[in-house]
């Protein structure tokens, strides 16, 4: 469908004010530690040497800065990474090294590999070393295996709704948690249902529009490369109630890279996955963990850290990787 | 002298009678073994393989993931649902009915298949 088309990156010409050269330039640096910053729709690249800059500035403006760490799997041990415990600490030393401490983290799932108790108990234990106390999930589709996300419901989903959704404020932004990875159709895409739709309608309804958004789920929500799944089949729903907002930042994993677009008032990003990576689309036979030399293998996984500046429009989304 | 003939005609009797009973214990066995060998479905780089299976009534089918991530086998009519299949892992489920059976995998929806049993 032309609309479908229109929503993928690569079909995306500057209608955004992201120049396509300028962010293919820097998703080449992010592989070996440079960050892409958005900051006000305009997009900026630091070394990881200039992070630290940035991280004061930010913090002497004051405002709300919190992780985003995605895709652990934990339980997956096959050659593409046969560590991922090891990754995935390597990725809370960097939360707690960074200037400004975040206030929280999102995990935006695919916690697990194989839904297994002991997978969730063992990133239960690594991400209690991180300093942020607070931890804000959403499932993946590897976190509903056999039991339709009842574990995953015991464990993260406190005072959520359904499958798992919820929202939450934090110094006047406001998070919504999606669930988009149950009842997953035969030959479609990820999926919000119309129960959840519904929820998300009624609980934008009383927010001013200068409110700052921020929606975390695991699929992202526009169409990457539906060949692949990668894309939520009635997404649109929901980005039609965030329209009337000033200031929207969707927040995903799932694609095991990082991609960022912008549309409107709504910034999009992905982030890289602390386990192993996954090929570009279409750069591969299937959207399978890639193996890269080992050498290699910190500086395609990562985390991401976002800022929140009174005044700006956009959130400033910074990833970096692990080495 | 009739006794020796009778004897021999049951000792001939009885060799081919054997010999039958060799000959469909054999053909028995060639076609259990061409049953198993049609009635798999490998799964690998994120395929059903074959797509489309055809099989007789009363076949147990059996997935195996050759995959390094992964699947499930799920009928889209809620005929059957497998456990997650890790690499080397299998499902097995037996068609007692003819029909067309449609499945996906329900964490890579994308990946579907059709068992055809008649």
């Amino acid at each position: 469908m032309a609309e479908n088309k229109k929503d993928a990156l690569i079909h995306d010409h500057n209608k955004d004010g992201v120049d396509r050269r300028g962010f293919l330039k820097c998703m080449a640096w992010a592989g070996t530690g440079a960050l892409c910053v958005m900051q006000g729709g305009v997009m900026k690249s630091f070394s990881l040497s200039q992070m630290s800059q940035m991280g004061s500035k930010a913090a002497s403006a004051g405002e709300l800065s919190f992780v985003q760490i995605s895709d652990s799997h934990m339980g997956f041990n096959k050659p593409a990474n046969p560590d991922v415990a090891g990754t995935l600490k390597v990725a809370v030393d960097k939360v707690n090294a960074l200037a400004t401490p975040p206030e929280f983290m999102l995990h935006t799932g695919d916690i697990s590999h194989l839904s297994k108790p002991e997978e969730f108990d063992t990133v239960d234990q690594i991400l209690k070393g991180a300093t942020p106390k607070d931890i804000f999930y959403v499932p993946g589709e590897h976190d509903m295996l056999n039991d339709d996300g009842k574990q995953f419901l015991e464990r993260y989903g406190k005072g959520s709704k359904g499958a798992g959704w919820y929202s939450f404020d934090k110094k006047g932004v406001h998070f919504i948690g999606l669930v988009n990875v149950l009842n997953l159709k035969a030959g479609g895409l990820g999926t919000l249902g119309h129960e959840q739709l519904e929820w998300m309608e009624d609980d934008l309804k009383h927010l001013k529009h200068s409110t700052p958004i921020v929606v975390f789920a695991h699929i992202p929500l526009w169409s990457v490369y539906p060949e692949w799944g990668w894309g939520t089949e009635d997404s649109a729903q929901a980005l039609a109630y965030l329209k009337k907002f000033g200031s929207v930042t969707v927040l995903n994993g799932h694609i095991h890279q990082i991609m960022q677009k912008v549309e409107g008032n709504v910034t999009f990003h992905t982030a890289a996955s602390t386990a192993f990576p996954q090929p570009q689309p279409g750069k591969a036979d299937s959207p399978g963990p890639m193996k890269v030399p080992a050498e290699q293998l910190r500086s395609v996984l990562g985390i991401t850290d976002v800022n929140y500046v009174q005044g700006q429009q956009a959130l400033a989304v910074v990833d970096s990787t692990l080495a | 002298m009739r006794r020796s003939v009778s004897t021999t005609a049951l000792i001939a009797a009885l060799g081919i009678a054997f010999m039958a009973i060799g000959t469909m214990r054999r053909s028995l066995i060639v076609r259990a073994q061409s049953k198993h060998e049609s009635s798999v479905v490998k799964i690998d780089n994120f395929t059903f393989g074959p797509g489309t299976l055809t099989v007789p009534i009363g076949t147990t089918v059996t997935w195996t993931n050759r995959d390094d991530i992964p699947h499930t086998a799920v009928s889209t009519d809620g005929v059957f649902k497998s456990k997650v299949m890790d690499t080397d892992e299998q499902f097995s489920f037996t068609f007692p009915k003819a029909g067309t059976f449609p499945y996906f995998c329900s964490i890579h929806p994308k990946m579907t298949g059709k068992v055809v049993v008649h």
